[in-house]
């Protein structure tokens, strides 16, 4: 850009960045403060930032009442789960897509992003049928099969778009030195590609993580993940806002770790193409 | 480089994906169907009769319906609206040189994993809230009335919501995309004489094109159902202002349990999904590929 | 021989697994009752060694969801499920509910309250037990009622009510003179609305299922309530549920709040309410016409047919709502929280009901309260603040949607009503009523 990087263009960019973050996250913020909150504080007519006195009395509460642990296991297990299984699926799938290009790779791409348009409210009775049918319902398996099948159109999309940006020429240079088709992808073609297959792993982690509605109908008491956690929160008598920040936070925290130790993999991967 | 060899390969390596997405795809469209022309309620086990096209024509002429599909319509174009510009804006303030970057950008990625019904609680009771909230106190500061934002501005109100939930998603595509300009372009157009706007319309927006079609799919894809936000704060009302399509079927059917009338609604769902679909597709799908 | 030890090994292998435990899933509605109970679970383990029991804790939309599509299609997922007086005479039609004769000789079955009893069974036969029982009832702030030199009867009137509210409204000092639901859901603002207009001699529908929104009866509910809400309620009454109003009330934010009985505890509590000892209690209001505006609901624990553990969760649910139980609660939580309005003797005894300044108000709503006539004309229906069809679920949203729309002003009561009458005359139409 024609500013050069002064300090003083660093300042000002530094702070117009830090006053915008700050708004984005306030909300979080707030939720967070409100977790250390005495109910009756939480609601009250003045609300302040750091002037109050601080409690664990919601975090006691709400590990008392539910087994945050399990839950907190099942969101593990399901959304990694879920992804790893995406990707066994959905590497082979982009490798093709973008490697061998057919007439048809184009529209075939089309008809899996919209399969996701199907609303689950319409298909919610057909699905909860087949799962009690196969014995799925309230098991982790049943729950990493459904969210692996959700995302399995954008998994492939990412990775179609990201094998595409990989040169021809090293492919080639690898079969001309007389490398297999195993060999050219298990040795040329992952260690290239794998931001592109770290951030397609992590952005699904978080899209299974979160994932509120097939959660809560296919689960009871075995397989609920976290989603159910919060639900048992949402708005229950008497005051609860408290509470509820509380048991956010503990359902939030773990990703957003994730996400910080991340983030750099995010940025890079999430191409989708626009890297020339 | 496309020999016969890897071209059956590349069927075979295809076929798990396809067959998978296939048979997700059309079991459950097709039991939709089916249950779609019975009189199929949960909670009146009957004979299950055909009907026909009954409960579509009851869906189709619900009076709310005219209503929900053009809030669905808002709701997805406010939306993306808001992120993409926001997003550009984001984008290029993120590219800057600054201290702390790291810390700017999970701050700014936080929304994105936040579970969509706690945001959407935390949004309703701590900030919108017209007695309690956080804005309701900053009118009162400035000497305003509160707004009563789902009374009054229901749909807007869930659009400021899902919006900052999406805002990160699209900054993190666009800056993604913006790191990969090409300096020199830029350096060349300064030596050219052209000032910072033009620069950022001319070079860099139009560099951003692939990337803004991404944001536009992948969101309207999961914007056309959004069900949680509307479910937590306004129920869809009052009336029916800020119900769309995926809520109007969970009322009118899931609600009292209509599978008929349910399975009908999703059926209309899918077609309206997918002659957005299809709309998209002519108008940006060129961008996709080049 | 061989015979002989072969037997005597079968049988002590078949004794041991039966000394395996048992596991029995139990879904619950997270209020502070039944959180109670979860926490308190553990006496029942320790009489019970061989029953392990697992919890599915959610919001009571969400629970109603998931259970009913449970129930209906025999998902088998829950052994003892929470619901309430809305799904009971319809399930129990249905034959999806185990009858519930094996709760044991001490259970003493006569001493639930006769109006909850029979709101539960079908044909004399009970098909849940009454974990807790409501009605609704007027709270006042007695230091307010006294500054505007008005005293509250123990069975007031609507208009007094009015007045009441003029009164004691303040709003500059942030004080609404009342309270009142507005949040659209056929248990949220059609709960308190429905049962408003009974009183005010209005109902659902005629003997022949036909929809009454046209009648002089319903205008007159809604135009009260529209207009008493604009004049003294609070700003962003639509939101507003029951949670809502307790915040509101407890900051000292509204004169008169008419809600569930069960708030009886939570305002006096003084640990979360600021007005915890201005509090006084009325029964709910009418205007003269026989009925009063209470409703009567019960929060129950029942089985469903396609359990295969029925002994256990029996077992664990005559425990649950046993005299015993509410003992344990005194004991370990003090004698308010003790679930209410399910049994007689809760209400003879002294120690209760010093402890619970709202217990006889209580105790007289649920009687006075008639689910099987719950209207001043007649109706083809049971319940009092609901219709006990399945239909009502989606009928009572839509138009508590309506009515809530009515609130904000976006419609006039006029318009509420008409597109009530329509809506519900169009999804009677499709499911064919009368029947």
């Amino acid at each position: 850009m024609a500013i050069k990087d002064t300090k003083k263009s660093k300042l000002i960019y530094t702070l117009a960045a830090w006053s915008v973050s700050g708004m984005i996250f306030f909300p979080i913020l707030w939720t967070i403060i409100t977790s250390f909150k005495t109910e009756s504080e939480a609601i009250s007519a003045s609300p302040s930032l750091f002037m109050f006195d601080w409690t664990l009395e919601n975090y006691a509460e709400v590990l008392s009442r539910s087994p945050y642990f399990d839950h907190f296991m099942n969101s593990v297990v399901i959304s990694l789960g879920a992804s790893l299984l995406g990707l066994l699926i959905a590497i082979p799938a982009a490798w093709s897509m973008a490697f061998v290009q057919t007439k048809r790779t184009k529209n075939l791409l089309m008809w899996m992003l919209s399969t996701k348009m199907l609303p689950p409210v319409g298909v919610l009775i057909p699905i909860y049928l087949l799962f009690r049918d196969f014995g799925l319902l309230d098991t982790r398996i049943g729950l990493v099969i459904v969210m692996t099948l959700i995302n399995l159109p954008i998994m492939v999309w990412m990775l179609y778009t990201y094998f595409r940006e990989i040169p021809n020429e090293i492919l080639e240079a690898a079969r001309m030195d007389g490398a297999g088709i195993k060999q050219e992808i298990f040795q040329v073609l992952l260690p290239i590609a794998l931001p592109g297959i770290a951030s397609t792993l992590l952005l699904n982690v978080i899209l299974a993580w979160n994932e509120a509605f097939w959660t809560l109908i296919l689960t009871a008491a075995n397989a609920a993940p976290l989603t159910a956690f919060i639900a048992s929160y949402s708005s229950p008598e008497g005051l609860f806002y408290a509470k509820l920040s509380a048991a956010s936070v503990m359902a939030v925290v773990p990703i957003l770790i994730l996400g910080w130790f991340s983030q750099k993999q995010l940025v890079r991967g999430l191409s989708f193409g626009a890297v020339k | 480089m496309a020999t016969t060899q890897s071209r059956t390969l590349a069927k075979i390596m295809l076929f798990p994906s396809v067959s998978l997405l296939l048979a997700w795809m059309i079991v459950p469209l097709c039991m939709t169907l089916y249950f779609s022309v019975l009189d199929y309620n949960l909670l009146m086990p009957g004979d299950n009769e055909f009907i026909g096209f009954l409960n579509y024509e009851f869906f189709l002429t619900d009076p709310a319906f005219i209503e929900s599909f053009f809030n669905t319509l808002l709701l997805v174009g406010g939306v993306l609206f808001i992120t993409i510009c926001g997003g550009i804006g984001l984008a290029v303030l993120l590219d800057q040189a600054i201290w702390g970057r790291n810390y700017v950008r999970i701050m700014v990625l936080a929304p994105f994993f936040v579970m969509p019904t706690v945001s959407a609680l935390v949004w309703k009771n701590m900030f919108m809230n017209p007695v309690n909230g956080l804005f309701a106190h900053f009118a009162e500061f400035i000497g305003v009335t509160p707004i009563d934002f789902f009374a009054e501005l229901p749909l807007l109100s869930i659009i400021i919501i899902v919006s900052w939930q999406w805002l990160p998603f699209a900054a993190l595509i666009l800056l993604t995309a913006i790191q990969s300009l090409d300096r020199e372009q830029l350096e060349a157009a300064d030596l050219d004489g052209a000032g910072p706007w033009s620069k950022f319309v001319y070079i860099v927006l139009p560099h951003l094109s692939r990337a803004v079609t991404a944001v536009i799919l992948i969101e309207t894809i999961f914007l056309l159902s959004i069900f949680a936000e509307i479910l937590v704060t306004t129920s869809g009302g009052p009336g029916y202002s800020s119900t769309n399509i995926t809520y109007l079927i969970y009322t009118q059917s899931l609600l009292q349990f209509d599978v008929g009338g349910g399975s009908a609604g999703g059926i209309v769902a899918v077609v309206i999904a997918n002659i957005v679909a299809i709309f998209l597709m002519r108008l940006i799908g060129k961008n996709l590929e080049g | 021989m061989l015979k002989k030890l072969s037997l005597i090994i079968a049988s002590a292998l078949s004794i041991n697994a039966a000394a395996q435990a048992e596991t029995i899933t139990i879904a619950t509605v997270n209020n502070g009752d039944m959180i109670t109970m979860k926490s308190l679970s553990s006496e029942f383990e320790k009489q019970h060694p061989d029953i392990d029991l697992k919890w599915v804790t959610l919001e009571e939309n969400i629970l109603r969801q998931r259970v009913t599509t449970d129930v209906a299609t025999s998902g088998g997922q829950y052994d003892v499920m929470t619901i309430g007086t809305y799904e009971v005479p319809i399930w129990g039609k249905q034959g999806w509910l185990t009858e519930l004769n094996g709760l044991g000789d001490d259970y003493d079955i006569d001493d639930l309250l006769p109006a909850i009893r029979s709101g539960l069974s079908v044909n004399d036969k009970l098909y849940a037990a009454p974990f807790y029982g409501e009605s609704s009832m007027v709270m006042y702030r007695t230091d307010l009622m006294e500054k505007a030199g008005l005293e509250m009867p123990k069975a007031p009137t609507w208009s007094f009510i009015k007045k009441a509210a003029a009164a004691m409204t303040d709003k500059d000092a942030g004080v609404y003179g009342i309270c009142l639901r507005g949040k659209a859901g056929w248990g949220e603002n059609i709960a308190l609305l429905t049962s408003m207009s009974n009183s005010f001699g209005a109902r659902w529908f005629d003997e022949n299922w036909k929809p009454q929104f046209d009648s002089k009866a319903w205008k007159d509910t809604l135009e009260y309530y529209v207009d008493v809400m604009e004049r003294y309620g609070p700003p962003g009454a639509s939101a507003n549920g029951f949670n809502e109003n307790l915040a509101l009330f407890q900051t000292g934010k509204c004169g008169m709040w008419i809600d569930a009985t069960v708030a009886g505890g939570f305002v006096t509590n003084e640990k979360d309410s600021e007005v915890a000892d201005k509090v006084g209690f009325a029964l709910a209001p009418d205007n003269g016409l026989g009925k009063r505006g209470n409703w009567l609901w019960a929060w129950t624990l029942a089985i469903p047919s396609s359990s295969k553990k029925t002994d256990a969760a029996m077992k664990f649910i005559s425990w649950a709502t046993s005299k015993g139980y509410s003992n344990l609660v005194a004991d370990k939580k003090g004698w308010a929280n003790v679930p209410p309005g399910t049994r007689t003797s809760l209400y003879e005894n002294d120690a209760y009901l010093e402890a619970a300044p709202f217990a006889q108000i209580t105790l007289d709503s649920i009687n006075s309260a008639d689910p099987k006539n719950p209207t001043v004309e007649p109706v083809p229906y049971v319940g009092i603040q609901f219709v006990a069809i399945p239909e009502f679920q989606g009928i009572g949203t839509a138009v508590g949607q309506q009515f809530s729309a009515a609130l904000t002003g976006r419609m006039t009561v006029d318009q509420a009503l008409q597109s009530s009458q329509r809506l519900v005359e169009r999804a009677m139409r499709k499911a064919r009523y009368p029947k």
